[in-house]
């Protein structure tokens, strides 16, 4: 378990390559990743068409008519070789508003209850860390938060709902995060934020980015209808 | 310009274009024609930019008013084409009138086919593109596919000066059993004899075929015993064939971009083209190649696009 020595490369078809860093979800292979990304993204390599960062590996999109996957390979490694003199900015941390329970968090009692906590313990223990965003994936937006408290583990639902309103915050197994937009979705739902994720109206649409820092503040329902007045939902 | 009026949607109308790149790490997928080929070279017989907004038409075509004078081609899939009741030809420019109406059949051949008018289907560019990414409710005509009585708009641009047609030599085959190039990864280390199986074996295409996946039915392909059969949550490609636990394989395409499965095999780029115009019910073989042949297909294949340019543009 851990951070790789050296990455491990697999090919994944004739324009992508994945460059694995470690082989589970852990802050550490995830900062590697992370300054990899930094990296690419201040010296690109002539022929990559994007880097997408994940829990534990790099996902590189490339043209095959201006580069290979042996070059970018060795850009890959010579750039490692010199991550320490490239400066990885810190992460920010963005806060998020989240009303717990209720019509906002149908799931909150279920999941209370199948751990043996009540409903105010489920919030506090889900509020208190600082969450890291892994990844972005599954819908537009849709941060993977890691690593949710153990004692909140709680696995998904077994059919997965056919609508789950956009800003609901939810647990499955060791992850929580956030649904952007309304979609189908097994997770546990517990709360929901009224900022929008994803708003195609704003000039940068996302409001997280993998890498950033998350904190969740509970609120009451009151607070909720104020702030997702302010936000035009 | 306002160009068509829509009287019928017909099974499932969106716009697309190229493809919209660089948001992937934004949880948006690439979304785009699944046909490139089709797409590219139907964009050149009006005499537009590779990369203009097209129509992609599945399985059963639309019915069409026309509201401006264009030049309209359909490409892709074999799909009978009639202009006011009147069988008009694949492949080929034709010139529509305001008060025309062009109408798309059931599919003979293939499955999705692309209908690509003067001056590219103008709807606004998100993100980069027109393309239409549907689950995510982004992107061509209201983020939707079409629906009766939308009003589609084409951007700047002159009808042709003389017909265009590609010469029939160059058509694509649109087989019922297929082959797909695959390279073996990003997790053949999961599979032992699973990769035998799954380049020996034939495949049928499922009910269960979109454009976010083709999910497949045929000889179960097992794990190797002992590792995982779900990874860590990871981005997928294009192409990436995913062996779920079941043995089935499901091929990602262009409205996915996360996967937890394995994935045994990438099924090479140019050859996405083929699955576009696979249906239910299909065969699928698919054949070991390596990265450096793969590179060679793609170096033909522009070799190929660059011949077509020159030939309809002289």
């Amino acid at each position: 378990m851990g951070v790789y020595e050296r990455p491990r490369f697999r090919i994944a078809g004739d324009r992508g390559l994945l460059a694995e860093y470690g082989d589970a979800i852990d802050p550490a292979i995830n900062r590697k990743v992370r300054a990899m990304a930094i990296a690419l993204e201040k010296e690109p390599p002539q022929g990559i068409l994007e880097v997408i960062p994940t829990y534990r590996s790099l996902l590189i999109l490339y043209d095959p008519l201006l580069t290979t996957c042996s070059r970018l390979q060795e850009k890959l490694l010579a750039l490692e070789e010199r991550l320490s003199e490239i400066e990885i900015p810190p992460p920010r941390t963005v806060e998020i508003p989240v009303c717990y329970g209720g019509e906002y968090g149908p799931d909150l009692d279920f999941v209370a209850q199948s751990h043996g906590l009540s409903p105010e313990e489920v919030i506090r223990i889900h509020s208190e860390p600082t969450y890291q965003v892994y990844m972005i994936g599954f819908t537009p937006g849709f941060p993977f938060l890691g690593k949710l408290p153990e004692v909140l583990h709680t696995p998904r639902h077994k059919t997965p709902r056919t609508r789950v309103p956009a800003g609901s915050v939810g647990i499955a197994n060791d992850q929580t995060g956030i649904y952007p937009i309304e979609s189908p979705g097994g997770w546990q739902l517990i709360g929901r934020t009224p900022l929008k994720i994803f708003d195609l109206r704003r000039p940068n649409p996302f409001l997280l980015k993998a890498g950033d820092l998350v904190k969740f503040r509970p609120i009451t329902p009151e607070e909720y209808k104020r702030l997702a007045e302010q936000e035009g939902k | 310009m306002d160009v068509f009026r829509v009287l019928e949607p017909g099974l499932y109308t969106t716009v697309q274009d190229r493809g919209r790149y660089g948001y992937q790490q934004f949880g948006i997928p690439i979304s785009g024609a699944m046909d490139q080929f089709a797409y590219r070279v139907a964009n050149l017989l009006v005499g537009n930019p590779e990369d203009s907004a097209v129509l992609e038409i599945t399985v059963l075509g639309p019915r069409l008013e026309v509201l401006a004078e264009a030049d309209i081609a359909v490409t892709g899939a074999e799909m009978p084409l009639m202009v006011n009741d009147r069988p008009a030809e694949q492949w080929a420019s034709i010139r529509v009138k305001p008060g025309d109406v062009i109408s798309l059949k059931q599919v003979r051949k293939g499955c999705r086919a692309y209908l690509a008018v003067t001056g590219g289907i103008d709807v606004p560019v998100v993100m980069g593109s027109r393309s239409t990414y549907v689950g995510g409710r982004i992107g061509g005509y209201q983020g939707r596919p079409l629906s009766k009585g939308d009003v589609l708009a084409r951007g700047p641009g002159n009808p042709l000066g003389s017909p265009r047609r590609l010469p029939e030599d160059l058509l694509p085959d649109l087989a019922t059993e297929i082959t797909l190039r695959a390279i073996p990864g990003p997790q053949d280390d999961y599979f032992d004899e699973g990769l035998g199986i799954f380049f020996d074996s034939v495949f049928v295409v499922s009910t269960q075929a979109d454009r976010m996946g083709y999910r497949l039915q045929g000889p179960v392909v097992p794990h190797r015993k002992g590792v995982p059969q779900s990874i860590i949550s990871e981005p997928s490609v294009p192409g990436g064939v995913q062996i779920p636990p079941d043995g089935q394989p499901i091929i990602l395409l262009l409205e996915q971009t996360v996967g937890g499965y394995t994935k045994i095999a990438t099924v090479i780029s140019t050859d996405i083209d083929r699955v576009a115009q696979a249906k239910p019910g299909d065969r699928i073989k698919f054949e070991r190649v390596d990265l450096e042949t793969a590179y060679g297909v793609v170096r033909e294949r522009e070799g190929l696009m660059q011949k077509i340019r020159e030939m309809l543009a002289g």
